[in-house]
Protein backbone atom coordinates (compact mmCIF):
# COMPACT_ATOMS: atom_id res chain seq x y z
CA UNK A 1 0.00 0.00 0.00
CA UNK A 2 1.21 3.81 -0.94
CA UNK A 3 2.36 5.88 1.86
CA UNK A 4 -0.99 8.36 1.50
CA UNK A 5 -3.34 5.28 1.34
CA UNK A 6 -1.66 3.70 4.17
CA UNK A 7 -2.12 7.35 6.27
CA UNK A 8 -5.41 7.75 5.41
CA UNK A 9 -6.32 4.02 6.55
CA UNK A 10 -4.68 4.99 9.92
CA UNK A 11 -6.89 7.73 10.32
CA UNK A 12 -10.18 6.05 9.61
CA UNK A 13 -9.08 3.87 12.30
CA UNK A 14 -8.42 5.72 15.04
CA UNK A 15 -11.66 7.56 14.53
CA UNK A 16 -13.79 4.40 14.19
CA UNK A 17 -12.28 4.23 17.43
CA UNK A 18 -14.24 7.24 18.98
CA UNK A 19 -17.44 5.75 17.95
CA UNK A 20 -19.06 8.77 16.25
CA UNK A 21 -18.91 10.53 19.59
CA UNK A 22 -18.91 14.79 18.30
CA UNK A 23 -17.13 15.71 21.23
CA UNK A 24 -14.46 13.15 21.71
CA UNK A 25 -14.12 14.01 18.30
CA UNK A 26 -13.38 17.21 17.97
CA UNK A 27 -11.22 17.08 21.19
CA UNK A 28 -9.02 14.41 19.65
CA UNK A 29 -8.77 16.42 16.39
CA UNK A 30 -7.87 19.90 18.52
CA UNK A 31 -5.09 16.95 20.43
CA UNK A 32 -3.54 16.40 16.97
CA UNK A 33 -3.68 19.69 16.26
CA UNK A 34 -1.38 20.77 19.40
CA UNK A 35 0.65 17.90 18.29
CA UNK A 36 1.72 19.32 15.07
CA UNK A 37 5.17 20.47 14.23
CA UNK A 38 5.46 24.16 14.93
CA UNK A 39 5.82 27.00 12.19
CA UNK A 40 8.13 29.38 12.40
CA UNK A 41 7.12 32.65 12.76
CA UNK A 42 9.05 34.17 9.70
CA UNK A 43 6.51 31.66 8.06
CA UNK A 44 3.38 33.38 9.33
CA UNK A 45 3.05 35.60 7.00
CA UNK A 46 0.26 36.69 4.40
CA UNK A 47 2.00 35.00 1.34
CA UNK A 48 1.56 31.52 3.08
CA UNK A 49 -2.32 31.55 4.21
CA UNK A 50 -5.01 29.32 2.44
CA UNK A 51 -7.35 31.50 0.60
CA UNK A 52 -11.10 30.42 1.19
CA UNK A 53 -10.83 29.39 4.61
CA UNK A 54 -12.59 31.52 7.32
CA UNK A 55 -9.85 30.80 10.09
CA UNK A 56 -6.40 31.67 9.51
CA UNK A 57 -4.35 28.84 8.05
CA UNK A 58 -0.46 28.74 7.00
CA UNK A 59 1.10 26.28 4.60
CA UNK A 60 4.54 25.91 3.31
CA UNK A 61 6.29 23.13 1.16
CA UNK A 62 9.61 22.26 0.96
CA UNK A 63 11.44 19.90 -0.85
CA UNK A 64 13.46 17.16 1.67
CA UNK A 65 15.29 14.70 -0.19
CA UNK A 66 12.95 14.66 -2.79
CA UNK A 67 9.92 13.95 -0.31
CA UNK A 68 7.23 17.04 0.16
CA UNK A 69 7.64 18.43 3.44
CA UNK A 70 4.33 20.54 4.64
CA UNK A 71 3.93 22.78 7.85
CA UNK A 72 1.27 24.13 9.08
CA UNK A 73 -0.50 26.21 11.56
CA UNK A 74 -4.11 27.95 12.64
CA UNK A 75 -5.51 30.92 14.36
CA UNK A 76 -7.79 28.37 15.80
CA UNK A 77 -7.60 24.59 17.68
CA UNK A 78 -9.90 22.70 15.59
CA UNK A 79 -9.17 23.80 12.01
CA UNK A 80 -5.40 23.28 13.09
CA UNK A 81 -6.29 19.58 13.67
CA UNK A 82 -8.12 19.57 10.39
CA UNK A 83 -4.89 20.47 8.75
CA UNK A 84 -2.91 18.52 10.89
CA UNK A 85 -4.54 15.75 9.23
CA UNK A 86 -3.82 16.04 5.99
CA UNK A 87 -0.50 17.27 6.84
CA UNK A 88 0.17 13.94 8.02
CA UNK A 89 -1.44 12.52 5.03
CA UNK A 90 0.62 13.75 2.42
CA UNK A 91 4.02 14.60 4.25
CA UNK A 92 7.24 12.70 3.17
CA UNK A 93 5.87 11.56 0.09
CA UNK A 94 7.24 12.19 -3.02
CA UNK A 95 5.64 15.47 -5.30
CA UNK A 96 4.11 13.62 -7.91
CA UNK A 97 2.60 11.57 -5.37
CA UNK A 98 0.68 14.37 -3.40
CA UNK A 99 -0.46 15.75 -6.80
CA UNK A 100 -2.28 12.60 -7.96
CA UNK A 101 -3.16 11.55 -4.63
CA UNK A 102 -6.85 11.03 -3.89
CA UNK A 103 -7.97 11.97 -0.29
CA UNK A 104 -10.74 9.84 0.52
CA UNK A 105 -10.63 10.05 4.75
CA UNK A 106 -12.79 12.71 5.08
CA UNK A 107 -15.62 10.75 3.68
CA UNK A 108 -14.70 7.72 5.72
CA UNK A 109 -14.50 9.44 9.12
CA UNK A 110 -17.91 11.06 8.38
CA UNK A 111 -16.17 14.72 8.54
CA UNK A 112 -19.05 16.73 7.16
CA UNK A 113 -20.81 16.12 10.38
CA UNK A 114 -18.08 17.97 12.30
CA UNK A 115 -17.29 20.35 10.20
CA UNK A 116 -19.51 22.65 8.89
CA UNK A 117 -20.02 23.64 5.02
CA UNK A 118 -17.79 26.95 5.86
CA UNK A 119 -15.72 24.61 6.70
CA UNK A 120 -15.60 21.91 4.32
CA UNK A 121 -15.48 24.70 1.96
CA UNK A 122 -12.12 26.22 3.96
CA UNK A 123 -10.96 22.22 3.75
CA UNK A 124 -11.04 21.17 0.07
CA UNK A 125 -9.14 24.89 -0.20
CA UNK A 126 -6.71 23.74 2.01
CA UNK A 127 -6.28 20.12 -0.13
CA UNK A 128 -5.94 22.42 -3.39
CA UNK A 129 -3.43 24.28 -2.12
CA UNK A 130 -1.24 21.85 -0.85
CA UNK A 131 -1.26 20.10 -4.58
CA UNK A 132 -0.49 23.10 -5.91
CA UNK A 133 2.52 23.35 -3.61
CA UNK A 134 2.99 19.43 -4.77
CA UNK A 135 2.57 20.29 -8.44
CA UNK A 136 5.24 23.87 -7.83
CA UNK A 137 7.69 21.37 -6.29
CA UNK A 138 7.84 18.47 -9.27
CA UNK A 139 8.40 21.20 -11.72
CA UNK A 140 11.63 22.35 -9.43
CA UNK A 141 12.74 18.97 -9.21
CA UNK A 142 12.51 18.55 -12.99
CA UNK A 143 14.61 21.62 -13.43
CA UNK B 1 -31.18 25.50 40.04
CA UNK B 2 -30.65 28.74 39.44
CA UNK B 3 -32.30 32.05 41.09
CA UNK B 4 -36.08 32.44 40.32
CA UNK B 5 -37.39 34.84 37.99
CA UNK B 6 -39.07 37.93 39.11
CA UNK B 7 -41.23 38.87 36.54
CA UNK B 8 -44.84 37.82 36.02
CA UNK B 9 -44.78 35.81 32.39
CA UNK B 10 -45.17 32.38 31.83
CA UNK B 11 -42.07 31.17 30.51
CA UNK B 12 -43.38 27.75 30.56
CA UNK B 13 -46.20 28.78 28.79
CA UNK B 14 -44.69 30.66 26.65
CA UNK B 15 -41.77 27.78 25.70
CA UNK B 16 -44.56 25.60 24.66
CA UNK B 17 -45.36 27.65 21.72
CA UNK B 18 -42.58 27.38 20.18
CA UNK B 19 -42.04 23.35 19.46
CA UNK B 20 -38.83 23.78 18.10
CA UNK B 21 -37.29 24.36 21.09
CA UNK B 22 -38.37 20.85 22.24
CA UNK B 23 -35.73 18.85 20.53
CA UNK B 24 -31.87 17.55 21.03
CA UNK B 25 -29.12 18.78 18.86
CA UNK B 26 -25.92 16.59 18.86
CA UNK B 27 -28.01 14.61 22.39
CA UNK B 28 -28.16 17.36 23.95
CA UNK B 29 -31.23 19.65 24.74
CA UNK B 30 -30.92 22.59 22.12
CA UNK B 31 -30.49 25.95 23.47
CA UNK B 32 -31.24 28.33 20.85
CA UNK B 33 -29.14 31.87 22.01
CA UNK B 34 -28.90 32.88 18.34
CA UNK B 35 -31.83 34.98 18.59
CA UNK B 36 -29.98 38.50 17.05
CA UNK B 37 -30.04 37.00 13.55
CA UNK B 38 -33.10 35.19 13.85
CA UNK B 39 -35.40 34.17 16.57
CA UNK B 40 -37.50 31.00 16.29
CA UNK B 41 -41.10 30.90 14.77
CA UNK B 42 -43.82 31.46 17.38
CA UNK B 43 -46.66 28.14 16.49
CA UNK B 44 -49.84 30.78 15.85
CA UNK B 45 -47.40 31.70 12.91
CA UNK B 46 -46.67 28.37 11.47
CA UNK B 47 -50.38 27.88 11.95
CA UNK B 48 -51.38 30.88 9.70
CA UNK B 49 -48.94 29.64 7.05
CA UNK B 50 -50.30 26.15 7.21
CA UNK B 51 -54.07 27.63 7.18
CA UNK B 52 -52.44 29.79 3.86
CA UNK B 53 -51.22 27.16 1.88
CA UNK B 54 -53.57 24.86 2.66
CA UNK B 55 -56.85 26.93 2.53
CA UNK B 56 -56.48 30.73 1.38
CA UNK B 57 -53.55 30.36 -1.02
CA UNK B 58 -54.33 33.32 -3.80
CA UNK B 59 -52.63 35.90 -5.27
CA UNK B 60 -54.07 39.43 -4.08
CA UNK B 61 -55.64 42.59 -4.78
CA UNK B 62 -57.39 42.91 -8.31
CA UNK B 63 -59.17 39.09 -7.74
CA UNK B 64 -62.96 38.90 -7.46
CA UNK B 65 -62.68 35.28 -6.54
CA UNK B 66 -62.99 33.99 -3.08
CA UNK B 67 -59.52 32.76 -2.16
CA UNK B 68 -58.34 35.99 -3.45
CA UNK B 69 -60.56 37.89 -1.09
CA UNK B 70 -59.36 36.20 1.35
CA UNK B 71 -55.78 36.80 1.16
CA UNK B 72 -56.37 39.76 0.43
CA UNK B 73 -58.04 40.73 3.77
CA UNK B 74 -55.08 39.23 5.37
CA UNK B 75 -52.23 41.00 3.55
CA UNK B 76 -53.79 43.79 4.41
CA UNK B 77 -54.95 43.06 7.96
CA UNK B 78 -51.27 42.76 8.33
CA UNK B 79 -50.57 46.12 7.36
CA UNK B 80 -52.47 47.43 9.73
CA UNK B 81 -50.87 45.78 12.64
CA UNK B 82 -47.63 47.27 11.38
CA UNK B 83 -49.71 50.58 11.40
CA UNK B 84 -50.43 49.52 15.39
CA UNK B 85 -47.33 48.39 16.26
CA UNK B 86 -45.20 50.61 15.59
CA UNK B 87 -48.36 53.48 15.71
CA UNK B 88 -47.49 55.13 12.29
CA UNK B 89 -49.65 58.06 11.55
CA UNK B 90 -51.21 56.17 8.18
CA UNK B 91 -51.34 52.52 7.48
CA UNK B 92 -50.29 53.60 3.86
CA UNK B 93 -47.48 54.20 5.37
CA UNK B 94 -46.42 50.70 6.25
CA UNK B 95 -44.32 49.06 2.30
CA UNK B 96 -43.83 45.31 2.89
CA UNK B 97 -40.58 44.35 1.71
CA UNK B 98 -38.38 41.04 2.26
CA UNK B 99 -36.34 42.52 5.03
CA UNK B 100 -34.83 45.60 6.64
CA UNK B 101 -32.38 45.48 3.98
CA UNK B 102 -34.33 45.33 1.44
CA UNK B 103 -36.51 48.34 3.60
CA UNK B 104 -32.80 50.08 3.32
CA UNK B 105 -32.17 49.82 -0.18
CA UNK B 106 -35.19 51.04 -1.17
CA UNK B 107 -34.54 54.33 0.65
CA UNK B 108 -31.19 54.10 -0.56
CA UNK B 109 -32.02 54.06 -4.25
CA UNK B 110 -35.47 56.01 -4.40
CA UNK B 111 -34.93 58.77 -2.01
CA UNK B 112 -31.63 58.96 -2.77
CA UNK B 113 -31.69 59.14 -6.52
CA UNK B 114 -34.06 61.99 -5.80
CA UNK B 115 -32.88 63.74 -2.90
CA UNK B 116 -29.17 62.97 -2.77
CA UNK B 117 -26.29 65.30 -5.10
CA UNK B 118 -22.76 66.35 -4.95
CA UNK B 119 -21.33 66.88 -1.62
CA UNK B 120 -24.45 66.32 0.10
CA UNK B 121 -23.44 64.22 3.51
CA UNK B 122 -24.95 60.83 4.77
CA UNK B 123 -23.79 60.56 8.58
CA UNK B 124 -23.94 56.92 9.56
CA UNK B 125 -22.37 55.56 13.21
CA UNK B 126 -19.87 53.04 13.54
CA UNK B 127 -22.32 50.28 15.04
CA UNK B 128 -23.99 50.09 11.63
CA UNK B 129 -25.01 46.73 10.19
CA UNK B 130 -23.42 46.04 6.78
CA UNK B 131 -27.22 46.79 5.08
CA UNK B 132 -27.27 49.89 6.75
CA UNK B 133 -23.33 51.15 5.12
CA UNK B 134 -23.73 49.07 1.55
CA UNK B 135 -26.48 50.90 0.23
CA UNK B 136 -25.55 54.49 1.39
CA UNK B 137 -22.13 53.55 -0.38
CA UNK B 138 -24.01 52.97 -3.44
CA UNK B 139 -25.70 55.45 -3.80
CA UNK B 140 -22.87 57.76 -2.76
CA UNK B 141 -21.46 56.77 -5.34
CA UNK B 142 -24.07 57.41 -7.82
CA UNK B 143 -24.95 60.47 -6.52
CA UNK B 144 -21.50 61.99 -5.32
CA UNK B 145 -22.60 62.09 -1.94
CA UNK B 146 -20.23 61.75 1.00
CA UNK B 147 -20.40 59.21 3.69
CA UNK B 148 -19.46 60.21 7.19
CA UNK B 149 -19.43 57.95 10.15
CA UNK B 150 -20.28 58.78 14.33
CA UNK B 151 -17.97 57.55 16.27
CA UNK B 152 -18.43 55.49 19.51
CA UNK B 153 -16.64 55.57 22.72
CA UNK B 154 -14.46 51.88 23.83
CA UNK B 155 -17.94 50.50 25.71
CA UNK B 156 -19.83 50.89 22.35
CA UNK B 157 -22.02 53.77 22.48
CA UNK B 158 -22.31 56.69 19.82
CA UNK B 159 -20.65 59.63 21.02
CA UNK B 160 -23.53 62.11 20.96
CA UNK B 161 -20.62 65.08 21.22
CA UNK B 162 -19.04 63.82 17.90
CA UNK B 163 -22.38 63.47 15.76
CA UNK B 164 -23.35 67.06 16.65
CA UNK B 165 -20.09 68.25 15.61
CA UNK B 166 -20.61 66.36 11.97
CA UNK B 167 -24.32 67.56 11.83
CA UNK B 168 -24.49 70.66 9.66
CA UNK B 169 -26.59 71.96 7.00
CA UNK B 170 -24.79 69.78 4.40
CA UNK B 171 -26.07 66.27 6.27
CA UNK B 172 -28.37 65.19 3.99
CA UNK B 173 -29.87 62.10 5.76
CA UNK B 174 -28.67 59.81 8.90
CA UNK B 175 -28.82 56.49 9.19
CA UNK B 176 -28.76 54.92 12.90
CA UNK B 177 -29.54 51.59 14.34
CA UNK B 178 -31.88 51.47 17.27
CA UNK B 179 -30.18 48.87 19.19
CA UNK B 180 -26.84 47.54 17.33
CA UNK B 181 -26.87 43.78 16.40
CA UNK B 182 -23.41 43.04 17.07
CA UNK B 183 -23.02 44.51 20.91
CA UNK B 184 -26.81 45.26 21.83
CA UNK B 185 -26.21 48.79 22.16
CA UNK B 186 -29.60 50.79 22.95
CA UNK B 187 -28.90 54.32 20.96
CA UNK B 188 -30.87 57.33 21.61
CA UNK B 189 -32.23 57.33 18.77
CA UNK B 190 -34.91 59.80 19.74
CA UNK B 191 -32.63 62.41 20.71
CA UNK B 192 -30.30 61.52 17.27
CA UNK B 193 -33.57 62.64 15.53
CA UNK B 194 -34.29 65.78 17.32
CA UNK B 195 -31.25 66.69 16.33
CA UNK B 196 -30.87 65.44 12.61
CA UNK B 197 -33.84 67.53 12.46
CA UNK B 198 -32.70 70.42 13.69
CA UNK B 199 -30.41 70.42 10.46
CA UNK B 200 -33.62 69.63 8.52
CA UNK B 201 -32.13 66.34 7.90
CA UNK B 202 -33.67 63.11 6.78
CA UNK B 203 -33.88 60.20 9.62
CA UNK B 204 -33.58 56.73 8.66
CA UNK B 205 -33.63 54.12 11.80
CA UNK B 206 -32.65 50.35 11.26
CA UNK B 207 -34.61 48.63 13.88
CA UNK B 208 -34.09 45.15 13.07
CA UNK B 209 -32.48 44.73 16.36
CA UNK B 210 -35.14 47.27 18.52
CA UNK B 211 -38.63 45.81 17.19
CA UNK B 212 -38.40 42.55 19.25
CA UNK B 213 -37.14 44.20 22.43
CA UNK B 214 -38.29 47.82 22.11
CA UNK B 215 -41.67 49.77 21.70
CA UNK B 216 -41.48 51.06 18.59
CA UNK B 217 -43.31 54.61 18.41
CA UNK B 218 -42.11 56.11 15.07
CA UNK B 219 -44.60 59.59 15.58
CA UNK B 220 -42.88 59.59 19.05
CA UNK B 221 -39.43 58.93 17.54
CA UNK B 222 -40.47 61.10 14.41
CA UNK B 223 -38.16 59.40 12.50
CA UNK B 224 -38.38 59.73 8.58
CA UNK B 225 -38.13 55.85 7.42
CA UNK B 226 -37.49 53.19 9.65
CA UNK B 227 -37.29 49.49 8.93
CA UNK B 228 -37.74 45.91 10.80
CA UNK B 229 -37.42 42.18 9.62
CA UNK B 230 -40.47 39.46 10.53
CA UNK B 231 -37.66 36.24 11.31
CA UNK B 232 -36.33 38.44 14.21
CA UNK B 233 -39.83 38.95 15.97
CA UNK B 234 -40.92 35.38 16.00
CA UNK B 235 -42.65 35.88 12.80
CA UNK B 236 -41.32 34.48 8.95
CA UNK B 237 -38.32 34.98 7.06
CA UNK B 238 -38.97 36.66 3.65
CA UNK B 239 -40.88 39.59 5.21
CA UNK B 240 -39.97 43.27 6.22
CA UNK B 241 -41.55 46.50 6.89
CA UNK B 242 -40.42 49.93 5.44
CA UNK B 243 -42.12 52.57 7.25
CA UNK B 244 -42.13 55.98 5.47
CA UNK B 245 -43.36 59.73 6.15
CA UNK B 246 -46.30 59.97 3.49
CA UNK B 247 -44.91 63.16 1.79
CA UNK B 248 -41.66 61.43 1.54
CA UNK B 249 -42.98 58.57 0.29
CA UNK B 250 -45.55 60.42 -2.24
CA UNK B 251 -42.19 62.29 -3.48
CA UNK B 252 -40.09 59.40 -4.14
CA UNK B 253 -39.86 57.27 -7.70
CA UNK B 254 -40.97 54.02 -7.78
CA UNK B 255 -37.97 51.49 -6.41
CA UNK B 256 -38.84 48.44 -9.02
CA UNK B 257 -41.60 48.19 -11.94
CA UNK B 258 -43.59 45.75 -12.51
CA UNK B 259 -47.33 44.31 -11.52
CA UNK B 260 -49.45 45.75 -8.42
CA UNK B 261 -47.06 48.89 -8.21
CA UNK B 262 -48.44 50.83 -11.33
CA UNK B 263 -52.04 52.34 -12.22
CA UNK B 264 -52.16 52.22 -15.75
CA UNK B 265 -49.27 51.12 -18.44
CA UNK B 266 -49.34 51.50 -21.91
CA UNK B 267 -46.29 51.89 -24.24
CA UNK B 268 -46.82 56.12 -24.43
CA UNK B 269 -45.87 56.01 -20.46
CA UNK B 270 -47.23 54.46 -17.22
CA UNK B 271 -48.51 56.17 -14.14
CA UNK B 272 -47.65 54.37 -11.06
CA UNK B 273 -50.19 53.59 -7.77
CA UNK B 274 -50.47 55.24 -4.70
CA UNK B 275 -49.06 54.71 -1.79
CA UNK B 276 -47.69 51.69 -0.21
CA UNK B 277 -48.84 49.99 -3.30
CA UNK B 278 -45.90 52.16 -5.65
CA UNK B 279 -43.50 50.36 -3.51
CA UNK B 280 -44.97 46.55 -4.20
CA UNK B 281 -44.03 45.71 -7.19
CA UNK B 282 -44.75 42.14 -8.02
CA UNK B 283 -46.55 39.19 -6.14
CA UNK B 284 -45.09 40.16 -2.42
CA UNK B 285 -44.60 37.33 0.14
CA UNK B 286 -48.25 36.64 0.86
CA UNK B 287 -48.44 33.99 3.21
CA UNK B 288 -45.52 34.84 5.55
CA UNK B 289 -47.10 38.68 5.28
CA UNK B 290 -50.22 36.92 6.48
CA UNK B 291 -48.64 35.74 9.11
CA UNK B 292 -46.37 37.63 10.49
CA UNK B 293 -49.97 39.70 11.96
CA UNK B 294 -49.62 36.59 14.75
CA UNK B 295 -46.10 37.17 15.78
CA UNK B 296 -46.56 40.99 16.47
CA UNK B 297 -49.76 39.39 18.78
CA UNK B 298 -47.19 37.27 20.44
CA UNK B 299 -45.14 40.26 21.21
CA UNK B 300 -47.76 42.60 22.53
CA UNK B 301 -50.19 39.83 23.88
CA UNK B 302 -47.08 39.40 26.44
CA UNK B 303 -46.14 43.42 26.58
CA UNK B 304 -42.96 44.87 25.22
CA UNK B 305 -42.49 45.81 29.32
CA UNK B 306 -42.83 42.47 30.23
CA UNK B 307 -40.14 41.05 27.84
CA UNK B 308 -37.70 43.31 28.00
CA UNK B 309 -37.98 43.52 31.70
CA UNK B 310 -37.43 39.57 31.32
CA UNK B 311 -34.66 39.86 29.06
CA UNK B 312 -32.85 42.18 31.02
CA UNK B 313 -33.24 39.91 33.83
CA UNK B 314 -31.25 37.08 31.66
CA UNK B 315 -29.11 39.84 30.55
CA UNK B 316 -27.77 40.48 34.01
CA UNK B 317 -27.64 37.15 35.36
CA UNK B 318 -25.75 35.89 32.38
CA UNK B 319 -23.11 38.76 33.15
CA UNK B 320 -22.52 37.63 36.48
CA UNK B 321 -22.04 34.12 35.49
CA UNK B 322 -20.07 35.08 32.94
CA UNK B 323 -17.84 37.42 34.43
CA UNK B 324 -16.70 34.61 36.50
CA UNK B 325 -15.24 32.39 33.62
CA UNK B 326 -11.69 33.18 33.26
CA UNK B 327 -10.77 35.02 30.84
CA UNK B 328 -13.88 36.34 29.96
CA UNK B 329 -13.93 40.06 28.02
CA UNK B 330 -17.44 41.33 27.30
CA UNK B 331 -17.31 43.19 24.11
CA UNK B 332 -19.75 46.21 24.74
CA UNK B 333 -20.80 47.56 28.05
CA UNK B 334 -23.27 50.06 26.89
CA UNK B 335 -25.03 51.35 30.04
CA UNK B 336 -28.33 50.96 27.85
CA UNK B 337 -28.52 47.43 26.28
CA UNK B 338 -30.59 44.76 24.92
CA UNK B 339 -29.76 41.04 25.64
CA UNK B 340 -27.16 40.65 23.72
CA UNK B 341 -23.71 39.71 24.91
CA UNK B 342 -20.55 39.58 22.50
CA UNK B 343 -17.37 38.10 24.32
CA UNK B 344 -14.27 36.55 23.52
CA UNK B 345 -12.26 34.33 25.84
CA UNK B 346 -8.40 34.26 26.31
CA UNK B 347 -7.12 31.99 24.20
CA UNK B 348 -10.01 30.79 22.51
CA UNK B 349 -10.95 31.23 19.38
CA UNK B 350 -14.72 32.40 18.63
CA UNK B 351 -15.48 29.78 16.04
CA UNK B 352 -13.59 27.23 18.10
CA UNK B 353 -16.02 28.10 20.77
CA UNK B 354 -18.81 28.32 18.80
CA UNK B 355 -18.22 25.10 17.71
CA UNK B 356 -17.66 23.44 20.73
CA UNK B 357 -20.51 24.57 21.91
CA UNK B 358 -22.70 23.88 19.08
CA UNK B 359 -21.48 20.03 20.22
CA UNK B 360 -23.18 20.11 23.58
CA UNK B 361 -26.38 21.51 22.05
CA UNK B 362 -26.06 25.64 22.20
CA UNK B 363 -26.31 27.89 19.48
CA UNK B 364 -24.27 30.73 19.39
CA UNK B 365 -23.12 33.00 16.99
CA UNK B 366 -19.30 33.55 16.32
CA UNK B 367 -17.62 36.22 13.70
CA UNK B 368 -18.09 39.40 12.77
CA UNK B 369 -22.14 40.02 12.72
CA UNK B 370 -21.85 41.69 9.66
CA UNK B 371 -19.94 44.63 11.14
CA UNK B 372 -17.11 44.74 9.82
CA UNK B 373 -16.32 48.52 10.61
CA UNK B 374 -17.14 48.35 14.01
CA UNK B 375 -14.75 45.01 14.75
CA UNK B 376 -11.90 47.02 12.65
CA UNK B 377 -12.81 49.95 15.28
CA UNK B 378 -12.26 47.61 17.99
CA UNK B 379 -9.31 46.15 16.71
CA UNK B 380 -10.54 42.39 16.55
CA UNK B 381 -11.75 39.68 13.70
CA UNK B 382 -15.08 38.88 15.85
CA UNK B 383 -17.07 37.79 19.20
CA UNK B 384 -18.41 35.38 20.35
CA UNK B 385 -22.33 36.44 20.40
CA UNK B 386 -25.25 35.22 22.67
CA UNK B 387 -28.55 36.85 22.26
CA UNK B 388 -31.34 36.18 24.59
CA UNK B 389 -34.92 36.39 23.32
CA UNK B 390 -38.30 35.50 25.49
CA UNK B 391 -38.57 32.18 25.83
CA UNK B 392 -34.83 31.68 26.92
CA UNK B 393 -34.24 30.84 30.80
CA UNK B 394 -31.82 31.23 33.64
CA UNK B 395 -31.50 27.60 33.57
CA UNK B 396 -30.21 27.51 29.95
CA UNK B 397 -27.75 30.01 30.63
CA UNK B 398 -26.50 28.19 33.62
CA UNK B 399 -26.21 25.16 31.09
CA UNK B 400 -24.39 27.52 28.59
CA UNK B 401 -21.71 28.97 31.55
CA UNK B 402 -21.04 25.44 32.43
CA UNK B 403 -20.07 24.18 28.93
CA UNK B 404 -18.09 27.36 28.55
CA UNK B 405 -15.98 26.77 31.98
CA UNK B 406 -15.19 23.13 30.58
CA UNK B 407 -14.05 24.38 27.53
CA UNK B 408 -11.68 27.15 28.51
CA UNK B 409 -10.48 24.86 31.52
CA UNK B 410 -9.59 22.28 28.36
CA UNK B 411 -7.46 25.36 26.33
CA UNK B 412 -5.86 26.06 30.16
C1 LIG C 1 -29.09 45.81 12.96
C2 LIG C 1 -29.44 45.03 11.74
N1 LIG C 1 -29.74 45.67 10.60
C3 LIG C 1 -30.10 45.01 9.50
C4 LIG C 1 -30.14 43.64 9.45
C5 LIG C 1 -30.53 42.95 8.18
O1 LIG C 1 -31.75 42.33 8.33
P1 LIG C 1 -32.29 41.32 7.21
O2 LIG C 1 -31.19 40.34 6.99
O3 LIG C 1 -33.49 40.71 7.84
O4 LIG C 1 -32.60 42.10 6.01
C6 LIG C 1 -29.83 42.93 10.60
C7 LIG C 1 -29.83 41.45 10.57
O5 LIG C 1 -28.95 40.80 11.08
C8 LIG C 1 -29.47 43.64 11.77
O6 LIG C 1 -29.17 42.98 12.89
Amino acid sequence: MDLIKQRQEEIIEEFAMLDGDMEMTLDYIMELGAELAELPDEARIEDNIVKGCQSKVWLTAELDNDRVQFKADSNTAITKGLVSLLVRTLNQSAPQDVVNAEIYFPQQIGMDRFIGTQRSNGFAAMIKQMKMYALALTAKQES
Amino acid sequence: MSASTTTTIDIAKIRSEFPVLDQEVNGKPLIYFDNAASSQTVKSVVDALVQFYEKDHANIHRGIHTLAERSTKGFEATRERVHKFINSAEVDEIIFTKGTTESINLVAQSWGSKFLSEGDEILISQLEHHSNIVPWQLAAERTGAIIKVIPINDKGEILMDEYKKLLSSKTKLVAVNYVSNSLGTINPVKEIIELAMAQRATTMIDAAQAAPHVKIDVQNLNCDFLALSSHKMYGPTGVGVLYGRRDLLESMPPYQGGGEMIKDVSFNGTTFNDIPYKFEAGTPNIGEVIAFKYAMDFIENIGHENIQAYENELLEYANIKLSKIQGFTPIGTAENKASVISFLINNVHPYDLGQLLDVKGIAVRTGHHCTQPLMDFLEIDGTVRASFAVYNTKEEIDVFCESLQKIVERFN
